[in-house]
């Protein structure tokens, strides 16, 4: 059991987590992921370190509530512990110095991209950071990130903070503005049609692109090949070779398609959920009334 | 009555679930001896001076001692003979494969049926088990000695119960979160309960044996942590296989499209076949195509029926004669309504609009020369081709070595094909570190990963005891 030390709300259905894991602390790399459970019953959910303090013996992480077992996993308040967490699984960022790394970030996407900026940071890196989000109330870790970060840029989807539109508009601007060619690559990491429009803007700059997929696992240590994603006709597993790939290399439309295998499932279980979360609340109001 | 019976060439049948009632639950399927027709079969048993059936059993189980207490009625003394030399005895009496080891060697097995071996050995287990007359063992004095052993399977499990009753302090390391590893995410339940495994640890448990899951080591801890900074004094490493073996061909990343780890670790560990109860979902296919002929691919193919499929095919390249799944797991799916399908292969995976599965091109074979392993190679039939509509495929060709702990592992020498180098005793080229099962040995069985693992328990404590420390080993890679 692991203890969950503090719980945040970040936004609206996004949960920051600090929990009790030293021998993941101390292992934890930019880039590493992690395998919780909420309960028993619950699913394997991979998740990538947002952060970790190796004296505190602490990891932290960040989720947004997508259906059942994330929906679990936000009822779970510091002092109650996860089921289990298993970690750190996958291959750290590649973090060596450039002149400048453009590090794009969507949505929930900015948890683990600020290890790895912080990373690049400290080796004297230049990082222009893109932090985008579909409305104002969705954004999170602003100032985290902008503090590992020489320019940080926001974009909304609705423009109810910072530029309105896409993350690839200003991505595109940099690029275009490189002339000198001093942005050694780019990290682009959040939903995966994001990452794919991302890796496309790159793709004519000849810029390496960098993303980390978020395929669906079970083991998350190799053994079932479920999450396993083509890179140009070659099979990869997402827990073991990455979950980070060269994202020119990605068939991001087989990668959507496997994250919709079990869309429907998935909605039938989030649906039988809540109406049992509901009923159960119900009964527990009846009952306060009934003596 | 006993004389009548020994000359009987027939073994007292088991009871077990109609095909068409199990086909569409998940309870087990033979349902075990009564006492009495335990008592019945165990009569049969010729009681020879020179057993041969002991000489086919990996561990060397006291076949005739456990067989006559079963037929004098002792039957919690039976388990305890059997325990004497294999801990495991509840999951052995189901899974072993008997007819080519212990049974195979049966004189009665020259004229009529051999004696039921595995079905007496189950049983007695099971009713130790089921009326609580499970006894701890004397343990020997503690040594102060401290072992990891990484990975809680047949070997593994093995291993740690052998050390911990020599006085040993053992730790298992376990990965997942639930212990028994193949027995717990590969078998399914209507073959093996997961109670049962349950139970079988929580024995190791009472032994004083500490268990740590969610584990993973070569990620959370190495193998060079767990013995210079965590004062273990060996470490055994029993990981299994634990790599899925895909074709290569097209279509094969589609959606709906499992390697057998996948779908069996949803279904058994995960107990995606009671979803929506339990969370993780699973494709339930109408018409499922199993490739490969092996246990994993029964164990696959009954699931997938248990599922609700209409239509199983199992399709195998070569024939009959050189399936290597057990007769029995073959009786049992042709029984549930399994359509086999010999002499051919997939080559292609056709998907639809939302590139789920929809249907499998496969080529026909014809048997040719024989191979390196002995049985005659499939070559593909010229212009022999079929489509069979699908929604459904299980690749269950094999596994391979998983690399995360041995890549982390420097100086652990690897044979060509990934897997441990170790010696008869199971040392590897590393001090201090043993290794056994199928991470050694490739697929194998249950009964050879738990004889590995009874055989280095048994060199670790030589080692650990011996008290001069040096490490010689025969391990060496390729």
């Amino acid at each position: 059991m692991t203890r969950i030390l503090k719980k945040t709300e970040l936004a609206p259905k996004i949960f920051e987590y600090i929990v009790e894991a030293p021998r993941v602390a101390r292992k934890a790399q930019p880039g590493h992921f992690v395998i919780v459970m909420a309960d028993e019953r619950g699913e394997r959910v991979p998740l990538t370190v947002a952060d970790f303090d190796r004296q505190e013996g602490t990891v932290t992480l960040v989720m947004m509530v997508v259906g059942t077992s994330t929906a679990k996993l936000a009822r779970l308040e510091a002092g109650q512990s996860l089921y289990a967490l298993i970690g750190p699984l996958g291959q750290p960022s590649e973090i060596q110095r450039h002149d400048t790394v453009v590090m794009v970030a969507g949505g929930v996407g900015v948890a683990p991209i600020f290890p790895i900026a912080r990373a690049f940071h400290e080796t004297g890196t230049r990082i222009i950071t893109i932090q985008g989000a579909r409305s104002r109330d969705l954004l999170f870790w602003t100032d985290k990130i902008a503090a590992v970060s020489h320019r940080h840029l926001v974009t909304t989807d609705d423009g109810s903070f910072g530029r309105k539109g896409l993350v690839t508009e200003p991505l595109r601007e940099i690029l275009e503005q490189d002339v000198q060619r001093a942005i050694g690559c780019v990290y682009a990491i959040g939903p995966a049609v994001m990452m794919k429009f991302c890796a496309k803007t790159t793709e004519p700059f000849g810029v390496k692109t960098v993303v980390s997929l978020n395929s669906i696992m079970v083991d998350g240590t190799g053994m079932c090949g479920g999450c396993r994603v083509s890179l140009r006709g070659q099979t990869r597993f997402t827990c073991s070779d990455g979950p980070e790939f060269d994202g020119h290399l990605v068939d991001w439309d087989e990668l959507l398609s496997r994250q919709k295998i079990y869309a429907h499932e998935e909605k039938c279980s989030l649906d039988r959920y809540v109406e049992q979360y509901q009923a159960a609340r119900e009964h527990s109001t009846t009952s306060r009334t009934c003596p | 009555m006993t004389e009548k019976r020994r000359r009987s060439q027939h073994r007292v049948p088991m009871p077990e679930q109609e095909p068409e009632v199990r086909a569409r639950n998940f309870k087990e399927v033979p349902l075990g001896y009564t006492p009495e027709q335990a008592r019945e079969e165990a009569g049969r048993c010729l009681r020879c001076k020179r057993p041969l059936c002991v000489l086919g059993c990996p561990v060397g189980v006291d076949i005739p001692g456990f067989i006559a207490l079963v037929a004098e009625g002792k039957f919690a003394e039976a388990a305890r003979r059997i325990k004497q030399t294999n801990c495991l005895p509840a999951i052995c009496g189901r899974v072993c494969p008997q007819e080519t080891q212990c049974e195979a060697q049966c004189v009665l097995g020259k004229k009529g049926e051999p004696a039921a071996i595995g079905r007496l050995e189950r049983f007695a287990a099971d009713y130790e088990r089921q009326h609580q007359l499970v006894e701890m063992p004397p343990r020997a004095p503690r040594t102060g000695k401290r072992i990891a052993i990484v990975g809680s399977g047949p070997a593994g499990l093995t291993a740690a119960g052998d050390l911990a009753l020599l006085g040993h302090d053992v730790t298992i390391f376990e990965a997942f979160h639930k212990p028994g590893g193949v027995l717990m995410y590969g078998i399914p339940e209507f073959r093996l309960p997961k109670e049962i495994v349950e139970q079988e640890v929580e024995y190791l448990c009472r032994l004083g044996v500490t268990l740590e899951l969610n584990q993973v080591i070569g990620k959370s801890i190495t193998v060079d942590e767990l013995l210079d900074q965590e004062g273990f004094d060996a470490v055994f490493i029993g990981v299994g296989a634990g790599l899925p073996a895909f074709m290569g061909i097209p279509g094969e990343n589609l959606g709906g499209v499992y390697s057998a780890n996948e779908y069996l670790t949803r279904s058994n560990l995960m107990r995606a076949y009671a979803f929506p109860e339990y969370d993780t979902p699973i494709v339930r296919g109408r018409n499922v195509c199993v490739v490969g002929g092996g246990n994993v691919a029964m164990d696959a193919a009954r699931t997938a029926r248990r599922l609700g499929a209409e239509h199983v095919w199992v399709l195998y390249r070569r024939s009959r004669d050189e399936m290597p799944a057990r007769a029995e797991e073959v009786h049992h799916a042709e029984q549930e309504g399994i359509i086999f399908k010999f002499l051919c292969a997939p080559v292609e995976y056709l998907g639809d609009e939302r590139r789920m599965v929809r249907a499998a091109r496969c080529q026909e074979m014809e048997l040719g020369e024989p191979d390196a392993s002995g049985r005659r190679r499939p070559v593909p039939k010229p212009g022999a081709e079929f489509t069979l509509e699908t929604d459904l495929v299980i690749v269950a060709i094999g596994a391979g070595a998983n690399p995360i702990l041995t890549r982390q592992t420097a100086g652990l020498e690897l044979n060509a094909r990934g897997y441990i180098a170790a010696d008869p005793s199971g040392r590897t080229s590393r001090r201090a570190v043993w290794a056994g099962g199928d991470i050694v040995t490739g697929s194998a069985t249950v009964i050879l990963a738990m004889g590995a693992g009874k055989t280095a328990a048994k060199d670790i404590h030589a080692w650990l005891t011996s008290g001069n420390g040096v490490w010689t080993t025969n391990a060496a890679g390729t």
